[in-house]
């Protein structure tokens, strides 16, 4: 099971809080998933006057941990001040660092999202950074001091799946100690069972299970494919071949 | 039926269960500090829809299933109703949120571009498709809630903005009454009212979009209601530059001409919702009757509730079957 920053968490699924039909239908979903981490958006307009703890109560009755998430943030700035808020709402160092890039494709800012991950990682937090899967930027996120990579496997929202397993494999042979995991664009359990079958660590994902006709069933099927990738992965899987290799042996006739 | 009923909070909640007991028979009292329906009260802020089908894409049958009377009760007793169905549209890039949309819902018509210049000239140069929802209705909120309020003066029974209750008492002050139910939470909702003369649609339309989904409500004289954000917050006074900007914008990829129109109103406020975002009627333990968690269908379940209320009343207080959302609370 997925360590991070040194808690261990007892399911490789992580689950969003957002966009379900009703806060009951997230609490069966996440009962459904097994879900070990429930991330929690903070929306600065709610900081003030915390006039959204009503729902951060029922986040918090999951009886999950809480990974505090800085989306919807376009700039250094913000993501740091949001993360601040988010460690003062949720008396917790973990916090999903996003810095949004580009408006319509939410792809993160590498550049950004570095400066800003040294500067909360400076400031005592723990980071987990939304990044690509591009292996000079996750190199840089470990120098500035982030412990867990989170790639996306396709944007956010769009359950396009792995958009580039070559580059997701080379990162996990590259950083063999690091936990990894799989956040954003995943639309199907087979899909999260993929990521999981290349030595994927956790999932991370919402709208595949919140936007589903029936979430509940949704977050289970999720949760049997992670189980799935994962003991796939664990039991170290044949090699593609091209060469046919009959399952039963061929008595009586000659090799060819 | 008789007995001395004190109904607490006169928003449409309220409203409708005074108009309820009252044609029931009972002498009913209805107290509310702010003096009647007005702009503190969410249900002023809301956009009227009677549309029970469009909501089922996302809430629970019970919606669906009490919705579909709505219309007939609000007609019944006064408001001004108009029977258009509605119409639900989607950009090129977004095509397959409508057909999702309507994997999701019930009673609709798929119409094309012919089909929709009949309905709404004004739309059909923008859109293809639409889906027509043949059994939706709309009506404009503060006329009905003003119309209820005058019915009922004329029935003897004026808002009193103190006094003390008297007979059997139902609270149905909304987000107010979180002081007394523990699970009721505010949704925060952001609206703008506009005036675009040169736009005009008959109908309800919605505009289905994966990050800013957002409704049209047709008021008359050029006016529009845009609503609506949903945000998990209870803040009740501050629409950000953000979510308007966001209305904005969706209404703008509705129609380029909303681009020229006049903003009359920003407003906000916040729902009441329980944890299923279903409404609840119920009693405390000092045997106070609720009614409350009408959450974004206030006009459309209202009444419901108070027919529910009605019969439990009838019965004494002892139906053979409790209510639907009956909830008993044990504080």
């Amino acid at each position: 099971m997925p360590t991070f920053y040194g808690t261990e968490i007892a399911s490789a699924l992580m689950l969003g809080t957002a966009q379900y039909p009703s806060p009951a239908i997230l609490a069966d979903a996440f009962r459904q998933s097994n879900a070990g981490i429930a991330t929690v958006s903070v929306r600065r307009e709610a900081g003030g006057e915390q006039a959204g703890q009503d729902f951060w109560r029922l986040v918090s009755d999951l009886n999950v941990a809480l990974l505090p998430n800085t989306a919807g943030c376009h700039s250094v700035r913000e993501a740091v001040t949001t993360a601040h808020m988010a460690r003062e709402l949720f008396n917790t160092p973990w916090i999903k660092l996003e810095v949004i890039g580009h408006a319509d494709t939410l792809q993160p800012d590498p550049f950004g999202l570095v400066e800003a991950a040294r500067i909360l990682t400076e400031d005592g937090f723990q980071v987990f950074p939304y990044c690509t899967e591009d292996l000079v930027l996750c190199d840089r996120l470990v120098q500035a001091g982030c412990e867990v990579l989170m790639p996306w496997g396709a944007p956010i929202g769009t359950g396009l799946g792995l958009n580039n397993i070559y580059g997701l494999r080379s990162l996990r042979a590259h950083f063999a100690d690091i936990p990894l995991v799989v956040d954003a664009g995943l639309g199907l359990p087979s899909q999260a069972a993929h990521a999981m079958e290349l030595g994927y660590d956790a999932v991370l994902l919402n709208t595949a299970v919140a936007q589903a006709g029936d979430p509940a069933t949704m977050a289970r099927a999720f949760a049997s494919a992670i189980e799935a990738g994962r003991a796939a992965f664990t039991a170290d899987p044949m090699s593609p071949r091209d060469m046919a290799a009959p399952s039963t042996p061929v008595l009586g006739k000659a090799f060819l | 039926m008789s007995g001395q009923i004190t109904i607490l909070g006169a928003g449409v909640a309220g409203l409708c269960m005074a108009t309820e007991l009252v044609a029931r028979g009972y002498d009913v009292r209805l107290i509310d500090p702010k003096g009647g329906p007005g702009a503190h009260g969410c249900s002023w802020w809301a956009g009227g829809m009677l549309a029970p089908d469009c909501e089922g894409a996302v809430a629970e049958e019970p919606v669906v299933r009490h919705g579909r009377k709505a219309a007939e009760w609000w007609t019944a007793n006064g408001a001004e109703i108009t029977y258009g169905g509605s119409l639900v549209v989607a950009l090129g890039r977004d095509r397959q949120e409508l057909d999702r949309f309507a994997r999701r819902t019930d009673r609709f018509d798929w119409i094309t571009r012919d089909r929709l210049a009949e309905f709404e000239p004004d739309l059909a140069d923008r859109f293809d498709r639409a889906l027509f929802m043949t059994g939706e209705s709309h009506l404009n909120p503060r006329p009905v809630l003003l119309t209820l309020r005058e019915r009922l003066k004329s029935n003897g029974v004026q808002v009193e903005t103190t006094g003390t209750p008297t007979g059997q008492v139902i609270d149905c002050r909304g987000l107010s009454a979180a002081d007394r139910l523990s699970d009721l939470r505010g949704v925060k909702g952001e609206m703008v009212i506009l005036r675009a003369p040169d736009i005009t649609l008959s109908r309800p339309v919605r505009l289905l979009h994966p990050r800013f989904p957002l409704y049209i409500v047709p008021r008359g004289d050029g006016v529009f209601m845009l609503g609506a954000t949903q945000i998990e917050s209870g803040q009740r006074t501050r629409a950000t530059v953000r979510s308007v900007m966001e209305l904005l914008n969706a209404a703008y990829a509705l129609h380029p001409a909303f681009g020229e129109a006049e903003i009359m109103e920003i407003g906000v406020d916040a729902r009441p919702a329980f944890p299923d975002n279903l409404p609840r009627i119920g009693r405390y333990a000092d045997g106070t009757l609720y009614a409350n968690g009408l959450f974004r269908h206030g006009y459309l379940l209202a009444p419901a509730l108070a027919r529910m209320m009605g019969d439990h009343l009838d019965a004494d207080g002892n139906p053979r079957e409790k209510p639907e959302f009956w909830h008993e609370n044990h504080n």
